[in-house]
């Protein structure tokens, strides 16, 4: 695997499999075999750096796609006026309006940082989302010139991304349980449900039982929050790849290679306006669950 | 599709956005939209207020009217009864100086018909003189009977 690998996906030689696995390879930067730092040019190599490695193109992407957020929410706060709003600002009060009414519905507690925090998950991991929606091979294909062998653009198809953003939801979601119920309260959530006995003998062999049902419960929070998004996106890239193949498989005018070509143009299109809803739909979820989990870490059981 | 180092990277991310969007946007935002919600409710509770100060305005103009419209009545009953007054006075003046009128006219005519009957007593007696001395036909001693045709002219 000596070759230039961005050029890989427009050599004609190569093969829908390799076309796949390139476009599904992160650019990742960290310890090569022989001992130096650099950007791994395999998939192998890739593997091979261990969990000290960055994924650039996701940490480049997703840092780019928050900054250019967060400045533009930025440009409107410092110059926000009570009285008639311009373009920008009242399309930022609009999604301000908008999360903080879909966070005052499902968050019943009192805490001003949590509105912040879903505005920060669903323009965030929307604007990742929407990098799906750019042909897959323009990014890749640039960067090829350029001399980068890889470059995924949708940071969320990353397991890294979601998982990154999930763990953060999880530690919210442990810092204010303690928080809010004590470590005795939280712990009591733990053990004491959903069986509970008089019988202090009874109640003591229940407890590893609780322990269990409820540790899954808690466990389960983040990687289904973090696998739902990776897996939606990741599918979503997957089929955008499967339909460019159908292009790819161009060999010269015949009614079959026109056809597959055509099919390529509508079936893609189909699918990325089918996705603006998956994109869009994905974000709010991730936001909803992240304020339903600390919803309930705020909530007291009894 | 390894998972690594990019998750705590994600992470720090994570928090560093979260922490510059409560910081630097949420909160100003919001409060701009306090403010606009606050600017809207004065906005309408002023117009409340000035409704219902239009209909005071209203009812009291409407009172000052009826009151302007009593007083013209009043006016112009009391300004009839003056110029029938006028009237009034005028035709009693009138008819006093008519009386006087007629009562000077009166005595210039009584003047004049005693003036007239004073001539024509004067002129009778000198006839009546002028016919008795042709009667007779002689002289009439007019000195001796002056006193006789005096008497005969107040007779007349």
């Amino acid at each position: 695997m000596a070759h230039e690998a961005g050029e890989v996906a427009h050599e004609a030689a190569h093969t829908s499999s390799e076309y796949i696995k390139h476009h599904l390879q992160n650019l990742t930067w960290g310890q090569l075999p022989d001992g130096t730092w650099g950007i791994a040019h395999s998939a192998e190599e890739a593997k091979a750096m261990g969990f000290w490695a960055l994924n650039l193109d996701t940490v480049i992407m997703s840092l780019l796609l928050g900054a250019v957020i967060m400045f533009l929410f930025r440009r409107v706060a410092k110059s926000v006026i009570s009285g008639t709003p311009g373009a920008l600002q009242n399309f930022c009060e609009w999604a301000i309006e908008f999360i903080d009414t879909s966070v005052r519905g499902s968050f019943s507690a009192k805490n001003d940082l949590v509105a912040p925090l879903a505005l920060t998950i669903f323009f965030w991991v929307f604007s990742m989302n929407l990098m799906d929606l750019i042909p897959i091979d323009w990014v890749p294909g640039v960067m090829g010139l350029l001399g980068v062998p890889f470059f995924k653009v949708v940071p969320s198809t990353d397991p890294n991304a979601t998982f990154g953003m999930a763990i953060g939801v999880f530690a919210l979601v442990l810092y204010y349980s303690i928080k809010m119920k004590g470590f005795g309260g939280f712990v009591g959530e733990l053990t004491m449900m959903p069986f509970q006995s008089k019988n202090k003998v009874v109640q003591l062999l229940v407890v590893p039982i609780n322990l269990i049902l409820e540790g899954v419960n808690l466990i389960a929070k983040p990687i289904s929050l973090a696998l739902r998004l990776f897996g939606n996106m990741y599918a979503g890239e997957m089929i955008f790849i499967l339909i460019a193949l159908m292009g790819g498989a161009w060999a010269g005018f015949s009614a079959g290679g026109v056809t597959l070509f055509g099919s390529q143009i509508l079936l893609s299109l189909g699918w990325a306006i089918f996705h603006i809803l998956i994109v869009t739909l994905q974000a709010f979820i991730f936001m909803t669950l992240t304020v339903v989990y600390l919803d309930m870490a705020h909530q007291e059981h009894h | 599709m390894n998972i690594n180092a990019t998750l705590i990277a994600q992470l720090i991310m994570f928090v560093l956005f979260w922490w510059f969007t409560a910081r630097f946007v949420w909160t100003p935002i919001m409060a701009a939209l306090a403010a606009r919600k606050k600017q809207i409710a004065d906005g309408l509770a002023d117009a409340e207020r000035a409704k219902h100060d239009l209909e005071l305005a209203s009812k009291r103009a409407a009172d000052i009217l009826r009151e302007a419209k009593e007083k013209a009545g009043d006016i112009v009953a009391g300004g009839e009864k003056r110029a029938s007054e006028i009237v009034e006075e005028a035709k009693g003046q009138a008819k006093v100086e008519g009386d006087r009128i007629i009562a000077g006219a009166k005595a210039e005519i009584d003047q004049e018909v005693f003036r007239a009957k004073e001539q024509l007593r004067t002129q009778v007696s000198a006839i009546a003189l002028a016919g008795a001395g042709k009667i007779l036909g002689r002289e009439i001693d007019a000195k001796a009977h002056n006193d006789l045709l005096d008497k005969l002219v107040a007779e007349i």
